[in-house]
């Protein structure tokens, strides 16, 4: 009993350390994502506490903790509350399977890209409770708008996630990375990139398709009732998961951990070094588009999906295959 | 083993007491979501002995896509809380139906259960050969060689329901107007814009 003890032990603990440099990553690319903006539009951004601005999220985040939760008398209090750490919780357990280097992952289990799959397609429930549980009409209407988009994009994620693993053959996020090994591919598969990109933007709400949130029309969409911490999850769950979109991207496109070239000054960087490089400038992208894009308008955004990126995505499937069986590039199974 | 057994007994618990208040809760929403706490208990079971394929599937397939139509639906429908109890209830037409419906399910696992026993080279998890493929690409091995024929006719069938779905849904509206983006991009000022003399007294009809 002691042993399982001693193990569980150890799994906290290492848990523990893979939480707090996410959630202070979180912290800082929030700031990140304010400072780009700020500068894309000539203003400053956040700069005032501490060194350029950097305690900038702390200083929110105290903010939020020392704010009222309040509560709307008509909502479903249980479903209200529970929102906000379902999004929370699911943004940060996805983690789990990133591999930062070789060996500097959590759990390296054979199924990890249809876990990730998987985590990210629940990410929908926080945000549909949290509209449906608020009893009003913003909310609500938000949480419908942002249920259909996820929905749809997951399509399109879905199959450009099929196009990698038929050049990999193996569903191990680690044995992805290491295929790529002498060609990223987001050279081969540079119209998946955009299109995985794209719908990564949509997928977590980002500009240009934050229409769940549109301000203009529904006030703050499905956030609009929370307040104070359960705010702040809701908040941090959502840059959590724009931080593992980016994470998914650079794992799945940009090599992960692997060098740009394997020759000497290069390699000597660690591999978890390369991943945060990769990860932030997928997320300087996300913070530029943000700053630079107008809104879409919300049947735009559904045609796009289903009508572009789908067949698009179907028939560039269809052609990795019968190029890889035509050259007899087939990854081999070794059985 | 211990630790094993424990998280096997947390899960089923779990899987059952949620499919008990699916159909007990009295607000139909929450039924959906210990719907969905039922079906990640399942997923988690299949995790348990080894068929991770299988447990992410479920999750992605009725978890991620099934349970949010279903959340939809209910709230769309606006059907949230139901007066009545379905045990409380005294004159309830559904207890007859579901209690055949759910007898005859018992019969037939009875039957399965139980001719499973009695089959002669059966493959049984005891027999079941360890080896070093994983568990994806033995499903492929499978599906794509034995059972291609089975699994392209499951393929169509689903296509077809799809296909049906949307025609029974389909309607043609008449007077909606429809945005084509060739025209709007292709346009330009000297085909868009036309003057007209304007008579005084009497305007002019503008057709669009």
């Amino acid at each position: 009993m002691i042993e399982y003890l001693q193990i569980l032990g150890q799994e906290i603990y290492k848990i523990i350390f893979l939480l707090v440099p996410i959630l202070v990553s979180v912290a800082m690319i929030v700031w990140l994502d304010r400072r780009v903006w700020g500068l894309v539009q000539k203003r400053r951004g956040p700069n005032v506490v501490g060194p350029f601005g950097i305690f900038q999220t702390l200083a929110d985040a105290l903010k939020y903790i020392f704010k009222e939760i309040i509560i709307p008398a008509s909502a479903n209090k249980v479903v209200f509350i529970l929102a906000p750490i379902v999004t929370m919780t699911l943004a940060l357990v996805a983690w789990a399977v990133i591999p930062m280097s070789k060996d500097l992952v959590l759990s390296d289990i054979n199924v990890g890209i249809l876990y990730l799959f998987a985590v990210s397609s629940l990410g929908v429930y926080g945000i549909i409770m949290g509209g449906w549980a608020s009893n009003s009409k913003y909310p609500f209407l938000g949480a419908i708008r942002s249920a259909a988009q996820m929905v749809s994009y997951e399509v399109s994620i879905g199959i450009i996630i099929i196009n990698v693993l038929i050049c990999v053959g193996s569903l191990n996020l680690n044995d992805i990375v290491i295929a790529q090994t002498d060609l990223w591919y987001v050279i081969p598969l540079f119209p998946m990139f955009v299109i995985f990109f794209i719908s990564a933007l949509a997928e977590t709400n980002r500009p240009p398709f934050d229409l769940p949130e549109a301000e203009a029309e529904l006030v703050a969409g499905y956030q609009t009732e929370y307040s104070g911490m359960m705010y702040a999850m809701f908040w941090l769950g959502e840059y959590a998961n724009i931080l593992l979109m980016c994470a998914m991207g650079s794992i799945l496109f940009l090599g992960g951990w692997l060098p740009i070239m394997d020759i000497y000054p290069l390699n000597l960087i660690p591999g978890p070094l390369w991943m945060i490089v990769k990860i932030l400038f997928l997320f300087l992208l996300f913070a530029l588009i943000k700053a630079i894009v107008p809104r879409y308008r919300y049947d735009q955004l559904m045609r796009l999906g289903w009508k572009i990126f789908l067949p698009l995505s179907l028939i560039y499937l269809v052609l990795t295959a019968s190029f890889l069986f035509y050259f007899d590039k087939l990854p081999k199974v070794n059985i | 083993m211990i630790v094993h057994t424990i998280f096997f007994y947390f899960f089923s618990v779990i899987a059952i007491f949620s499919s008990l208040m699916v159909i007990t809760s009295r607000s139909t929403i929450n039924s959906v979501f210990f719907l969905i706490l039922d079906f990640i208990s399942v997923g988690c079971l299949f995790i348990m002995v080894g068929a991770e394929f299988l447990g992410m599937i479920l999750l992605i397939v009725y978890v991620g896509a099934v349970a949010v139509l279903f959340l939809f639906v209910v709230m769309m429908l606006n059907v949230a809380e139901q007066k009545q109890s379905w045990f409380i209830g005294k004159k309830s037409t559904h207890i007859p139906t579901g209690l055949i419906v759910s007898v005859l399910i018992l019969l037939e696992l009875l039957v399965v259960v139980g001719g499973w026993r009695y089959k002669e080279d059966l493959m049984s998890s005891s027999s079941l050969l360890i080896s070093n493929i994983s568990n994806t690409h033995q499903i492929g091995l499978v599906m794509y060689t034995d059972y291609i024929l089975y699994f392209q006719i499951a393929g169509i069938v689903l296509l077809l329901s799809m296909i049906g779905a949307i025609l029974l849904t389909f309607r043609e509206r008449v007077g909606v107007k429809k945005q084509s983006y060739i025209n709007q991009i292709s346009r330009n000022p000297s085909t868009a814009v036309e003057l007209k003399e304007v008579k005084s007294n009497q305007g002019v009809k503008i057709d669009d």
